[in-house]
């Protein structure tokens, strides 16, 4: 039944693929890439170092570091592939796990752990590098990239913006909503669903009776699959789409279909309600070991190149071990800061307090 | 000087802020060719176009949410809500998100929406239309709530709301839209919105109120004159933050107090004036801090709605029973 409803992708036009898991180049009828060599090692080292930035980032929090990570495990390409896809002048827009779009965009990865190491909500400002903060409640960041769309609009940017969010969202309003809005006011915006195919503990078809793609018909858009873990077929759908909607043709919906090979979170453990044989699966259509295969069946890869991007992932990591480490405690005074931009008479009145209270103790010491 | 009624004071006041700002835009559901059900934003999509003057899809956390996004451009986004029971759709993004986003951000990005809400009953409406929910909104950190009670106030509290960098959610009490008086234009550049008012001198006992009840309220300190009452009435305006030493320098004063609005007074605004006063003004005070407000009951049918609002004899009751004490 559930397979009925949800037709597994298979290669055909419904099904964006550029390079099949096995590192095969093949041609899709609505979509070409050109690539140079160079091109796609440099696409490769993007997904080793992104997957460095993520197993290091696991690998604090399970030391103590962190307090909590949503790992990205598993979907590098589709993260990769969209975030090498914006442009200067674009805006993304993430969720909590769009580590691998944060790094295309420029972000410093230790710009984002003072998030998950309690020291800071996020902290970053979003026109630094065109990346919005992290939001946390699902699907609410839909609307903002929307809002942000209808701006660039207004104000004659000649960017376009990208949603991100995941199979769980679409079944908010909010994303429902932005669908309405984008699809009204034609914003130029692209919606890309990166559908890892859980929700936590919830498979898709708890989320959906039909491939997610076709829900933009509906909202009057197009909408397109593409393998999620083809990082060159999610470049050039990526790279059509807001083409498309920089020259005012609208939004449109990206089902980058993939999966989660890790916990939804470090507080996640998927063996309550997933068959390893399904892991096993997915790591047959690995992101990374496809690109692998194709660069050295081409012999645009050798093992010198293979061992220099690995070396520079552990730099990375070391970098990021360090950052996250050298992340200093908040003063509890701090707390009071930014809640307006204007202050407050009731905010100066209970800092006040508590720095009197907090005070209070180092006399004690005395 | 014009005379005004609310809904023209505050259309006249949408409106120079859209002249002072091009990155002030209005948006809602009917705002723009019908001019807002209650007409506020009347003339304004004519006179400055369908781009700032948005007229939305019928979902209103779609409106707070794409203000969101506009606001993270650069814009000055002015939303309007319907009616106050239909702001719960866009709550969340209202709590979690507006409210936040200063604060998430370290003071990268500022929210400088207005959300307008037409608020409080009186008006002989179905459900969801007669609410007074600015509890909810007073009680969010990230919020400044603030409410004008008539025409001069409207005009002059709306522009620096619009103005202001951090979300303001603005009530206007509807009952009180067709309440016309004088307003000056050239009072709204100074005027600020974040003191409260005394809208009545006295001396007896103080009346601490807001929105669509100071009407009501001066109305019960003219009544009360009769009986040699001589009540002050203080018209809070900004309900958060609260100017704190306007009301307890009433209370200081009359010794007197009673907080007096539609919302239900459980764990209400009310409830936090009461303590307020009770903390700050206990030497003063020469009767406990009583309270005037509508049931603890969802806002009832409209036959019984009058018996459900604060009026003038409840007002008064209750100033008896603090000067009996």
């Amino acid at each position: 039944m559930t397979e009925a409803l949800l037709p597994q992708p298979s290669e055909g036009p419904d099904f964006v693929q550029l390079l099949t898991p096995e590192g095969e180049r093949v041609e899709h009828p609505d979509y070409s890439l050109d690539v140079t060599d160079d091109e796609v090692r440099g696409l490769y080292r993007d997904l080793v170092l992104v997957r460095r930035i993520d197993t290091e980032a696991t690998a604090l929090q399970r030391q103590g570091e962190l307090g909590l990570w949503a790992s990205l495990l598993g979907q590098e390409a589709a993260q990769v592939g969209a975030g090498r896809s914006l442009s200067e002048g674009d805006f993304a827009f993430p969720t909590y796990r769009e580590h691998g779009v944060a790094y295309c965009k420029g972000v410093d990865p230790v710009t984002l752990l003072g998030l998950f190491r309690g020291t800071s909500q996020g902290g970053w400002d979003p026109q630094d590098h065109g990346f919005a903060l992290y939001t946390i409640v699902i699907g609410s960041q839909t609307l903002h990239a929307t809002g942000y769309a209808m701006g660039m609009q207004r104000d004659g940017g000649s960017g376009a913006v990208m949603a991100f969010f995941g199979d769980g969202a679409s079944s908010q309003g909010d994303v429902n909503e932005a669908f309405v809005w984008a699809s009204v006011f034609n914003a130029p915006v692209v919606f890309f669903c990166q559908n890892n195919q859980w929700a936590i503990s919830e498979p898709l078809e708890k989320q959906t009776r039909i491939p997610l793609y076709q829900r933009a018909q509906g909202f009057g858009f197009p909408g397109v699959r593409v393998d999620g873990n083809d990082v060159l077929a999610v470049l050039a759908v990526t790279r059509a789409a807001l083409a498309r909607a920089r020259d005012g043709d609208g939004p449109l919906l990206i089902e980058a279909y993939t999966y989660r090979m890790g916990a939804h979170t470090t507080s996640d453990d998927p063996t309550r309600y997933r068959l390893a044989a399904e892991l096993e699966t997915w790591k047959l259509k690995d992101p990374i070991e496809r690109v692998k295969a194709y660069l050295s069946r081409r012999g645009a890869g050798d093992a010198e190149f293979f061992a220099a991007v690995d070396a520079e992932s552990d730099a990375l990591a070391a970098h990021v071990r360090a950052g996250c480490l050298a992340l200093p405690d908040p003063d509890p005074l701090t707390m009071f800061d930014h809640v307006y931009a204007g202050g407050s008479s009731l905010l100066d009145e209970e800092r006040e307090q508590m720095s009197t209270y907090l005070a209070s103790f180092a006399e004690a010491a005395r | 000087m014009a005379t005004l009624t609310m809904a023209k004071a505050l259309n006249e006041g949408l409106r120079s802020a859209m002249e002072r700002d091009p990155k002030v835009l209005i948006m809602g559901e009917d705002v723009g060719r019908l001019g807002g059900v209650f007409r506020v934003t009347d003339g304004l999509q004519k006179d400055f176009g369908e781009d700032r003057v948005i007229d939305t899809p019928l979902a209103e956390s779609g409106i707070i949410g794409t203000a969101v996004g506009l606001a993270i451009r650069g814009f000055r986004p002015v939303c309007e809500i319907q009616f106050d029971g239909f702001v719960f759709p866009a709550f969340d993004q209202i709590v979690s998100q507006v409210a936040r986003m200063h604060y998430r951000s370290a003071g990268h990005v500022k929210m400088p929406l207005t959300i307008r809400i037409p608020y409080g009953g009186g008006i002989g409406a179905v459900e969801h239309h007669s609410e007074s929910p600015e509890t909810y909104f007073a009680h969010t950190a990230g919020l400044k709530v603030l409410t004008c009670s008539h025409p001069a106030d409207a005009f002059t509290m709306i522009q620096p709301a619009i103005a202001c960098d951090d979300p303001i959610v603005f009530f206007e009490p509807k009952r009180r839209y067709w309440d016309k008086a004088d307003v000056d234009p050239d009072v709204a550049a100074s005027a600020s919105c974040w003191s409260a008012e005394v809208a009545r001198e006295g001396t007896t006992a103080t009346l601490i109120t807001y929105g669509p009840s100071v009407r009501t309220c001066l109305d019960a300190a003219a009544a009360a004159e009769s009986d040699g009452q001589d009540l002050e009435v203080v018209d809070l305006r900004a309900l958060s933050p609260i100017d704190w030493e306007t009301v307890f320098a009433s209370v200081r004063k009359t010794q007197h107090a009673v907080v007096v609005s539609e919302a239900p007074l459980f764990a209400s605004l009310a409830a936090e004036i009461a303590a307020r006063i009770t903390e700050h003004c206990f030497y003063s005070l020469e009767a406990p801090v009583l309270r005037v407000g509508g049931a603890s009951t969802p806002y009832p049918a409209s036959r019984v709605e009058e018996d459900f609002l604060p009026d003038l004899d409840r007002v008064l009751d209750a100033v008896d029973r603090a000067l009996g004490w």
